[in-house]
């Protein structure tokens, strides 16, 4: 975790430096963590628990073992994906709610690709399902991407409204045409992937953890060292001025949100490859929107995804851990995840609090109004 | 094609041709399905004003807080919690008029947040809406529990006479009180905006703040005063959620609703009537759907095929509509041009 952090790059600007506006530059999202756990704490006192042994089961529970540690990593990877795709879409200055249907509708089609395909050997399996996957995402991401490029239409909406559709017809397909079909079988599913389909170990490390690595890498070499990336960014701040310097605001906010869709299916895709071995209706629901959090807490920066994935993984990992042991609910942390964004997304309280002075280029830029 | 005129010219009144020619069709065909069996006919425009009745509330809180020049993309979360806490209402109270309030409360209250983020926090609008539609989720998932019962819900209030009117009668005139409600809040939204001194303003900070605050409105002020008024008709419509329509809560039961609404404000060009046309549509496909899903086995040879639908496609009519009025529609609809933007005095 730490030797990710320190490879956060700021360019142009000598390493001493860069350690010191890497620690800045932290502060607010730790602060955020904080006070978010401290009103946890409050609402768990107020509903009859005690808050320490509530916390430390939920720590033990996400790094307590090593198969805790396992269960973090687990939820932290596909995580990791959705809040990449949620920042590079911010980027440009887009939100893209959507995460959630590119990423099932990735996780599906990589099951059905696991599970309809036998007798490939593993090293073509493994990568068409993920491709299959990631192609899925990106093309449900290309629909918002295009309605907004050449209708205005916000992508909030829409891609809200495609997440439904998505629901439906992932709903659908694993309950009907895709039904797992074995004996006995009443729930819908699709049926279980081949071996050869499932991601493998390296290690004690998940592969589907180590692509989530990779994928970052990648990302944070997009936006910062490819003329795509500079488009994007500038789109993102000033789409008026990206217009007048000759850049295409239209196909920039269309392949915005299909990389983005692709990161978010190759997210659903790791998810069933490397977890649940078979899409299930149900099970990666609500992904979309932690990965928002994640985003905003990474302050849309490729490598802070990392640290932040982790922790939301971790919450995630330990709720059940936490409802054993002091009877917690697990949705207290769907609650403390939203006061995390809430103190992210309005800093100035901790700015007010902490008396800390604002920097430049902290704020997240968004295309205000209805883009028309 | 459509009039696009925004100034009035006192001498001339323009007569809408589209919308007369889309109303016509409209009534006759309600005239041949009612002919052809009343029953159906009659079931599907009930249901339609039902169903649209939370989305035209959605839309309204939409239009306050937007022609000021807050966008409230957090509609959906504001709905989500004022249904909870206004059945959380009934349940301790066991009374609904006071469980409605509760609600309206509520939903003004997140208004107040909303306001506060975006306008004195300099949060980005459409941040602090999605804040507040996950803290909703959180909110309610943490503190709802199953197996609450209350002393039911509102149920309809017919009005003697104009009930018995065919067609109408039964569809207007024999309704819940917050459906009513809807309807004359559509009117209230209207002569509020275009007839008083508190529209006018309303839609002058939302169009040019500065120039509105040379002549002396208070800008900030008054935004917060209309989002938390469009935060007060969200949580109507999340009221007639738990309220009138299911009678009890359950996770996430907006459904999209509060986006929907968005939508319709767009397609209805932020005005009240048109919101309402389009909340409509949206409530006739709501309605048809589950009037199918009912009607299954019933359904004439020549629409056997519909009852052939997996219901997750019919299921998915709505939001399909609601993109493609999106795409159909924001191109050419203009909004408030102050939106998304904090005003800060020089």
């Amino acid at each position: 975790m730490a030797q990710a952090q320190a490879q956060v790059p700021s360019p142009g600007s000598r390493p001493l430096n860069t350690l010191f506006s890497l620690a800045r530059s932290m502060l607010i999202p730790v602060m955020a963590v904080v006070f978010a756990l401290l009103i946890g704490a409050i609402i768990i006192v107020l509903s009859g628990a005690n808050p320490l042994s509530a916390y430390s089961a939920l720590f033990n529970g996400s790094f307590g073992d090593a198969r805790a540690l396992n269960r973090t990593i687990e939820r932290a990877t596909p995580l990791i994906f959705g809040g990449l795709a949620v920042s590079f879409a911010f980027k440009a200055g887009l939100l893209n709610i959507g995460a959630q249907g590119q990423l099932i509708f990735g996780a599906i089609l990589a099951g059905y690709i696991g599970f309809a395909l036998t007798g490939l050997p593993a090293i073509v399996h493994i990568p068409l399902a993920l491709l299959i996957g990631g192609l899925m995402g990106a093309l449900w991401g290309s629909i918002p991407g295009v309605l907004k490029a050449y209708t205005g239409a916000h992508e909030v909406i829409t891609t809200i409204m495609l997440n439904y559709v998505a629901f439906n017809i992932t709903d659908y397909l694993s309950n009907g045409p895709w039904k797992d079909d074995t004996p006995g079988n009443v729930v819908a599913r699709t049926p279980a992937i081949a071996e050869s389909a499932a991601l493998p170990s390296l290690g004690p490390v998940p592969l589907g953890f180590v692509l989530a690595l990779v994928a970052v890498l990648i990302v944070w070499w997009l936006i910062w060292r490819m003329t795509f990336g500079f488009e994007l960014r500038t789109v993102g701040q000033n789409p008026n001025a990206a217009h007048y310097a000759g850049m295409s605001v239209r196909m920039v906010t269309v392949l915005a949100l299909v990389i983005s869709g692709a990161l978010a299916g190759l997210g659903g895709a790791v998810e069933t490859l490397g977890v649940n071995g078979r899409f299930q209706p149900g099970f990666n629901v609500g992904l979309g929107f932690t990965a928002i959090t994640v985003a905003l807490l990474a302050r849309t920066s490729p490598f802070g995804v990392i640290p932040a994935a982790l922790l939301i993984g971790a919450m995630q990992a330990g709720t059940s851990r936490m409802q054993f042991d002091s009877g917690v609910a697990p949705e207290i942390i769907e609650l403390v995840q939203a006061l995390i964004l809430f103190f992210v997304a309005a800093d100035v309280v901790i700015r007010w609090i902490l008396r800390i002075r604002a920097s430049e280029g902290d704020k997240v830029t968004l295309s205000s109004g209805w883009g028309s | 094609m459509q009039a696009t005129g925004t100034l009035a010219r006192p001498t001339r009144v323009r007569i809408p041709w589209v919308g007369v020619t889309v109303g016509v069709v409209i009534i006759g065909l309600i005239l041949i399905a009612y002919v052809w069996d009343a029953r159906i006919t009659t079931a599907v425009l009930t249901a339609t004003l039902r169903q649209s009745t939370p989305i035209i509330l959605g839309a309204l809180a939409g239009i306050m807080c937007e022609r000021s020049g807050i966008i409230n993309i957090g509609i959906e979360g504001m709905m989500l919690i004022a249904a909870f806490m206004g059945f959380m209402f009934n349940v301790w109270t066991g009374n609904l008029f006071l469980a409605v309030t509760g609600a309206i409360l509520i939903g003004g209250f997140v208004g107040l947040l909303h306001a506060a983020m975006s306008i004195s926090l300099k949060v980005d609008q459409i941040i602090s809406g999605t804040v507040i539609n996950i803290m909703a989720v959180g909110f309610t998932g943490y503190f709802y529990q199953q197996g609450l019962t209350t002393e039911g819900k509102l149920t309809s209030i017919r009005i003697p006479l104009l009930a018995d009117i065919p067609i109408i009668g039964p569809v207007f005139f024999d309704n819940p009180p917050i459906t009513y409600a809807a309807l004359g809040l559509v009117i209230g939204v209207h002569v509020l905006l275009y007839h008083t001194r508190w529209g006018l303003r309303t839609r002058a900070i939302g169009e040019h703040p500065g120039a509105a605050d040379t002549v002396g409105i208070r800008v900030n002020p008054m935004r917060y005063a209309n989002v938390i008024i469009g935060g007060m008709l969200a949580g109507l419509a999340g009221g007639f959620l738990t309220l009138e329509a299911v009678g009890t809560f359950e996770r996430g039961m907006t459904n999209g609703r509060g986006f929907v609404s968005l939508a319709v404000m767009i397609f209805g060009k932020w005005t009240p009537f048109g919101a309402w046309g389009g909340a409509l549509l949206f409530g006739f496909a709501n309605g048809l759907q589950t009037q199918i899903q009912f009607l299954q086995n019933q359904l004439p040879d020549w629409l056997a095929w519909v009852g052939q639908i997996p219901t997750q496609f019919i299921g998915m009519l709505p939001y399909v509509l609601t993109i493609v009025v999106l795409a159909g529609f924001v191109g050419r609809a203009r909004p408030p041009a102050a939106i998304g933007k904090t005003y800060e005095k020089e």
